[in-house]
């Protein structure tokens, strides 16, 4: 492989310099997942007048601002409907969509779960740090089970949302996710989604010290660091200790969350499909009326 | 050797509790915000791995790999995806 070795070359290819340093809080994983997406980028070797980058609204959102590359920063939720219509208008590009948990998940629910059905052919790399962070510290619908927020004082009680698990169910291409600790996983996963043709969706789960932490009082930065490390367990260990395990392994795995990849199949994307039906039209007009077989 | 841009360090010290061979501390100095960006230790057992390197959130360190030094280290993955290609 030719090309970039070091973040310092990678920076001057990529970023905006005027843009940094970021406005991310301490200990912020957002910044992480956008390096990870850097070296995915680089290791494809795209052109980056052909990659165009959406967001909504939140902290992540925040993140195609730093990329010298075009990206739209849109209404909250509709990152995806915004990227629907670039892919629409011209299907050669590569669209990727930063958006975050209450931005997908929460006020963007029914853009996501179309685009999914749909099978539009994009990445979306939902950056999950379980708060509703720049706003305050709301409740998102994936905080965990007794989550302290804002707007839950006493602890969370409503179940939340598994996002890769919807995605699965809706027939999405791709489907992981990673933790923003281990580079390696993430960086592969990331170059995977975006080579896929058809929808890939990338979860990241992303510490947020400030909103986050400091309320659920998971301590400093390193100690919230290590929270996801000791809470989350690769897909694959958790079938077999569900599998073979002891009932007291099985207890201790209950509450974590699975990393790896669930989904990894090839199925045809709305474009290519749609594609086919203007062939299809064609043919059909080309041909003479009243024309028999 | 680690090249640290230090207008752009943070002081989340992720670096230095993350380094699998613990070779980074908090230098002396104070940047521009108050904070102590991470150096390497005078005796260090840095392998070039590059952890610290694609971890950082602020993206401010970059590693070179010393080429006066010699080490007896494994060689080390130098590329992010362990140099395979499809």
């Amino acid at each position: 492989m030719v090309g970039i070795k070091t973040a310092d070359e990678l920076n001057k290819k990529f970023l905006r310099e005027g843009m940094w340093p970021t406005i991310f809080c301490n200990g912020c994983g957002h910044g992480v997942v956008l390096e990870y997406t850097f070296w995915a980028l680089e290791e494809l070797g795209l052109d980056m007048d052909k990659v165009i980058f959406s967001s909504g609204i939140g902290c992540s959102s925040r993140l195609p601002g730093y990329i010298n590359a075009d990206g739209l920063h849109t209404t909250h939720g509709r990152a995806i409907a915004f990227a629907t219509g670039i892919k629409a208008a011209d299907p050669d590009f590569h669209v990727i969509v930063f958006t975050g948990d209450g931005d997908c998940a929460g006020i963007g629910g029914n853009h996501f779960i179309h685009a999914a059905r749909r099978n539009i052919d994009m990445t979306v790399i939902m950056i999950n740090n379980f708060i509703y962070g720049m706003t305050g510290g709301q409740l998102a619908p994936t905080a965990p089970l007794g989550s302290i927020a804002t707007t839950a004082p006493y602890g969370n009680i409503e179940h939340p949302f598994d996002i890769c698990n919807l995605a699965c169910a809706l027939g999405a291409n791709y489907v992981a996710r990673w933790g923003v600790s281990h580079p390696y996983q993430p960086i592969k996963s990331i170059k995977e989604g975006i080579q896929k043709k058809g929808f890939s969706l990338l979860e990241f789960l992303a510490p947020c010290p400030t909103a986050y932490g400091r309320r659920n009082k998971l301590g400093d930065i390193k100690k919230h660091w290590a929270w996801y490390d000791n809470n989350t367990i690769l897909k694959e260990d958790l079938e077999k200790i569900m599998k073979y395990g002891t009932e007291q392994e099985k207890e201790q795995v209950k509450e974590k969350i699975p990393l790896g990849v669930f989904q990894d199949i090839q199925k045809p994307g709305f474009f290519e499909a749609y594609e086919k039906l203007v062939d299809r039209l064609k043919e059909k007009e080309s041909k003479p009326k009243g024309a028999k077989k | 050797m680690i090249e640290v841009r230090e207008d752009w360090c943070k002081g989340c010290n992720i670096c230095i509790d993350r380094c699998p061979v613990d070779a980074l501390e908090e230098s002396d100095i104070l940047n521009r915000r108050g904070i102590r960006p991470p150096k390497l230790k005078e005796k260090n057992d840095c392998n070039f791995c590059r952890l610290c390197e694609l971890i950082c959130p602020d993206l401010a360190i970059t590693v070179f790999p010393d080429e006066k030094e010699k080490k007896p280290v494994k060689k080390t993955l130098l590329t992010p995806v362990g140099g395979k290609t499809k």
